[in-house]
């Protein structure tokens, strides 16, 4: 049936157009316009029956009128794929977007993903090293982790997710990733600063772009993750590279859907959101890890702002059930001053378990990292307590751990943009800090690690 | 009409067919490819379908065909140690047919057909059989009999009755009327199974973790809800319900949850042992997957599937544990579908039979005198998520309206490390009074006393915490600050336990008793020192409390913590000399 074309549009209203009369269509088919004015535009059958089928266009609908013609195009959206994707820079719906030639498919896959079987996953443990101190001393990320960074507007998310993508390396092994990015709905210039920051290091040629910015259709943005997804899988499960993948902003992922939602008056959830984002986000998110006889692997790093800063927001309320963790970026730390401001406390690597210790970074790792947090936790309390009843109040315990709050995030977690520091300079660092604190208050540390590592006892 | 329709409507999940005779519930296969789906709804020559399978790509004209069987589970010798989807297709058996990812269309027996088991019958020709009776033994697995039921809806004088090796369509025993029963019988899922009557509990699900068992026990039969937001530990928590409850079988369900998550149980499984019995612990689970990407639908099937099959082993007379995680995406699942369809919704856009139908599902629960005249129960615990951890909303209140035993999963508490996130000040059990005369039994003749005092402590340690945050801990008196101290030990060193650490995962529940006794000796012995006159920082500090604290980490800790408690107090009662 491919080929005909229909000039049966009853209604159009938002994204969507409504058309009657046509020949049996599947469900998720993908659809051509051909408006009056010779523009073509492209969208995906969302409902589908005898009478009235409702289809999804990705470029918005405008100038589309009752005359254009529609053609199906008899099959679900796939993305070609080959090895030449690497390297290249593509639109949010897949096109060449850096005037080079089309990509020479090696097959066509199927952009929304089957579910990998839990039974043959294979469970992540490589320690990735980032470099940034805060991550890999307190949520430890691992190959195949979905991890995604919890921030804000006005905040620099953006040059972690890139500090992560230029030093993120598995310890002792210079094997490198393939870093698959993919914007929807940023602005060109964050666009751009992601684009010349990748060049400048070189990475370019090791990355594939998926590019959907702010004056691009929203509902495109439906499908580049998508797309990013699916190159990211052949990437990783069918040509064994180690793929990162870096998505942003995901609140604009989100608000796509519900405008689509809106549009096909469903019945809203949480603030507008429709009630399946669950299940979409997890569509989204699942699509990382091992599998079992693969070399390859998915790490993903989703950024999303928290609007209002308010991490109850169902955009990450319910990344957050999806997640392996989160980390939690903290306008208080970046009004200080402090890069990265990363506040570790509400953060998380679900993973970090199965990632730190003896065999992969060092055997104190756990002990010193839960040191840290509990020190720096009670010291951050108690800075609550000082402006009641003032510092004198407080006795020694407390008065060392309130200076070792403010050490830790002058030392500990300030470092510059290219500064990488591997997972002993960060441990060593730990125990210099630690180091101002009396040891009989240092409870949560074994006693064979002060013995080994604690600076009093090295001299 | 006949059994045979086309499909009219496809919108996701949900497909509308025409042109077929069907009645709710019944099974349709939908599409040229036979996806599985279930008739939810009949509007005139219309009935709505929800499939278990991706729908793209189907076309309406598509013919569908009604099984005119309801959704239902194989039941029988197999099942355990066995991992399915929400629809009870094994995962390693869609492994071998479709690879790593889960395409469609694919059928799979719920065990091995084939297999051998050795029957041994219970029952001789000429007895007298009804509905749930026992009439032979396999031995599944180690600790596991097996138990082969005459089918509730059955009953007769057995004719003939086999004994020796068969596998689960062979037919083992004749009825007089002619009723073949085989080893393997089906059971509709939406269907609670049969008994003779619920007792009320009395024996708790003994648990190994200190603050469930002792502070807010949960009886065998009972249900409990437990609610908390993301990153609180509520899989973890789980999970050791999972390995250390001291139920005879155990059912999992990670419904809608974490791919790489359910692979880690899946890995551990198989190699931790069991404390109750010394078998690995994958001998008594049954697990079923359906993570947060897998079809939707299916995933409002898993929790049925999975309470189906913990009743059939509660009627063979057994104490079966049911962990469902999480009943959020459950219900987020219904409201997806319930959405498919225009219902008008209820609150938050969840349909209005949310919370029957979460009470029916809780309400299969129970401890029961089965059919065959045993006593078996099955135990429910469900994980709830609520958005932002607030409670108030639908499922969460749906779900406290029905559970006796609420365990409030804290984010603060995770914040602080405070593992189990359970919070002790908001969480409960109605279950102690019938359950008190099970641990005086069982346990010691003061154990609710001794509970009491405990949780007076916390309570009292609530209240003097909001002084001490206004003035310093120092402006108390000292027998106040003595009831902090001691507080803080219930908290770090009976609360707090570490669900990763060999020993702590899983403690005796005569241990949490001594442990318990050893506080309140502390405290005892502290408070007279102090009214001789000695130091409150002296009295805490003593040496022999840290050691009676850390000994919680060592093998052997029940066999010396006696020892360990006479030492302290007696130093503690050296610290008046001292003075």
């Amino acid at each position: 049936m491919t080929g005909k074309e229909y000039r049966t549009i009853t209604d159009v209203k938002g994204p969507l157009v409504f058309l009657n009369k046509t020949e049996p269509v599947a469900f998720g088919e993908i659809v051509t316009l051909r408006l009056s004015n010779g523009t073509i535009k492209n969208g995906q059958v969302l409902d589908t029956s005898d009478d009235l089928v409702i289809v999804q266009v990705f470029e918005g609908t405008s100038k589309i009128d009752r005359e254009a013609g529609v053609t199906f195009m008899g099959d679900v959206f796939k993305l070609p794929v080959s090895t030449d994707l690497v390297g290249r820079i593509l639109d949010g719906a897949g096109r060449p977007r850096d005037g080079g030639p089309e990509i020479v498919a090696d097959q066509k896959e199927d952009i929304i993903g089957a579910a990998i079987n839990p039974y043959s996953r294979q469970s992540p443990n490589d320690f990735i090293q980032t470099g940034v101190s805060a991550i890999d001393l307190c949520t430890s990320l691992v190959r195949g982790q979905k991890l995604p960074i919890f921030s804000a507007s006005g905040l620099p998310h953006n040059d972690i997710a890139l500090q992560i993508a230029r030093q993120a390396k598995l310890k002792d092994s210079d094997e490198e990733f393939i870093v698959v990015f993919c914007a929807m709905g940023i602005t060109a210039e964050e666009y751009n600063f992601f684009r010349s920051d990748l060049e400048r290091t070189g990475a370019l040629e090791n990355a594939v772009l998926f590019v959907n910015l702010a004056d691009d259709p929203a509902v495109e943005r439906i499908i580049t993750p998508r797309l990013a997804l699916t190159a990211a899988e052949y990437l990783a499960f069918e040509k064994d590279y180690h793929v990162l993948v870096i998505y942003t902003d995901m609140t604009n992922y989100c608000d796509a859907l519900r405008q689509i939602g809106a549009a096909r008056e469903e019945v809203p959830g949480r603030r507008g959101y429709p009630g399946y984002m669950y299940t979409d986000l997890a569509m989204l998110y699942e699509r990382a890890g091992l599998v079992k006889g693969k070399k390859g692997s998915i790490t993903q790093f989703p950024i999303l702002t928290m609007p209002g800063d308010d991490i109850t927001h169902p955009i990450p309320d319910l990344s957050g059930y999806i997640t392996e963790g989160q980390i939690v970026i903290s306008r208080e730390l970046h009004q200080q001053g402090i890069y990265p401001p990363i506040n570790v406390l509400p953060s998380l690597s679900r993973l970090m378990g199965s990632c730190i210790g003896e065999k992969t970074t060092r055997e104190d790792h756990k002990s010193v990292s839960d040191q840290m947090y509990a020190a720096y936790a009670q010291g951050r309390e108690l800075r609550g307590l000082v402006a009641i009843v003032g510092e004198d109040a407080l006795n020694e315990r407390d008065k060392q751990l309130l200076d070792f709050s403010g050490v830790f995030e002058d030392k500990f977690l300030r470092q510059t943009r290219d500064e990488d520091r591997s997972i002993e300079e960060t441990l060593d660092l730990c125990w210099t800090l630690m180091s101002s604190i009396d040891t009989k208050y240092l409870v949560r540390l074994d006693q064979k690690w002060i013995d080994k590592y604690h600076p009093d006892n090295k001299a | 009409m006949s059994n045979e329709g086309v499909i009219y409507r496809i919108s996701g999940p949900v497909v509308t067919a025409t042109g077929m005779s069907a009645a709710m519930y019944d099974v349709v296969r939908v599409g040229h490819e036979g996806l599985m789906g279930e008739v939810i709804e009949l509007h005139g020559e219309k009935a709505v379908i929800q499939v278990y399978e991706d729908t793209s790509g189907i076309r309406p004209g598509e013919p569908v065909l009604n099984t005119q069987e309801t959704l239902s589970v194989s039941l029988g010798p197999g099942l355990l140690t066995q991992i399915y989807d929400g629809i009870q297709r094994p995962l390693p058996t869609l492994e071998k047919e479709m690879g790593v990812f889960i395409t469609r269309g694919v059928d799979a027996d719920a065990f091995d057909l084939e297999k051998i088991w050795t029957f041994e019958p219970q029952v001789a020709v000429g007895d007298e059989v009804v509905g749930g009776q026992v009439i032979g033994h396999v031995q599944e697995t180690d600790t596991i009999i097996h138990k082969i039921m005459v089918p509730p809806t059955a009953s007769g004088t057995v004719k003939s009755i086999e004994s020796g090796d068969f596998n689960v369509t062979q037919t083992v025993c004749v009825l007089e009327d002619g009723t073949e029963m085989q080893m393997m019988q089906k059971w509709p899922v939406r269907t609670p199974r049969p008994f003779q009557q619920k007792y009320a509990p009395d024996t708790p699900l003994v648990t190994g973790m200190r603050i469930l068992d002792f502070l807010f026990p949960l009886a065998k039969g009972g249900a409990a809800g437990i609610p908390g937001p993301f990153g609180s530990g509520k899989t973890v928590t789980q999970q050791s319900l999972a390995k250390y409850s001291d139920a005879q079988l155990v059912v999992y369900i990670g419904c809608g949850e974490r791919g790489n998550e359910m692979t880690e149980v899946l890995d551990e499984f198989p190699h931790l042992i069991d404390p109750n019995t010394g078998k690995p612990l994958m001998e008594r689970t049954v697990m079923i997957a359906n993570t947060s990407n897998m079809p939707v639908a299916a995933r409002e099937a898993s929790v049925y599937t999975g309470i189906t099959i913990a009743e059939y082993f509660r009627d063979m007379g057994y104490d079966v544990a049911l962990m469902a995680d999480s009943t959020s995406r459950w219900a987020e699942a219904m409201r997806e579908i319930s959405s498919r369809l225009e219902e008008m919704p209820g609150e938050e856009g969840y349909p209005a039979y949310l919370s029957s139908r979460i009470a029916e599902f809780y309400e299969r629960a129970g401890r029961v005198e089965t059919l065959n005249g045993d006593d078996g129960s099955v135990t429910v615990i469900g994980a709830v998520s609520p958005p932002g951890g607030d409670i108030s909303e639908p499922v969460s209140q749906g779900t406290l309206r029905i559970v006796k035993v609420f365990w409030g999963l804290d984010a603060g508490l995770a914040r602080q490390r405070h593992f189990p996130a359970i919070n002790w000040l908001n969480s409960y059990s109605l279950y102690p009074q019938s359950l008190d005369q099970w641990f005086r039994d069982n346990i010691s003749q003061d154990f609710p006393e001794v509970r009491t005092q405990i949780s007076g402590l916390l309570q009292i340690e609530s209240e003097l915490q909001e002084i001490v945050q206004l003035v310093g801990s120092d402006a108390l008196p000292t027998d106040q600050q003595l009831t902090l101290e001691v507080a803080r030990m219930i908290r770090e060193f009976f609360l707090q336990q570490n669900g990763f650490h060999d020993v702590d995962a899983y403690c005796d529940i005569h241990l949490q008793y001594r442990m318990a006794k050893a506080i309140l000796s502390f405290q005892d012995a502290a408070k007279s020192a102090m009214a001789s006159g000695a130091q409150l920082g002296d009295v805490v500090n003593v040496p022999s409390r840290s050691d009676l604290m850390r000994g919680r980490f060592e093998k052997g800790y029940i066999d010396i913590i006696d020892s360990m408690v006479d030492t302290m107090t007696a130093e503690i009662a050296a610290t008046v000399e001292d003075n």
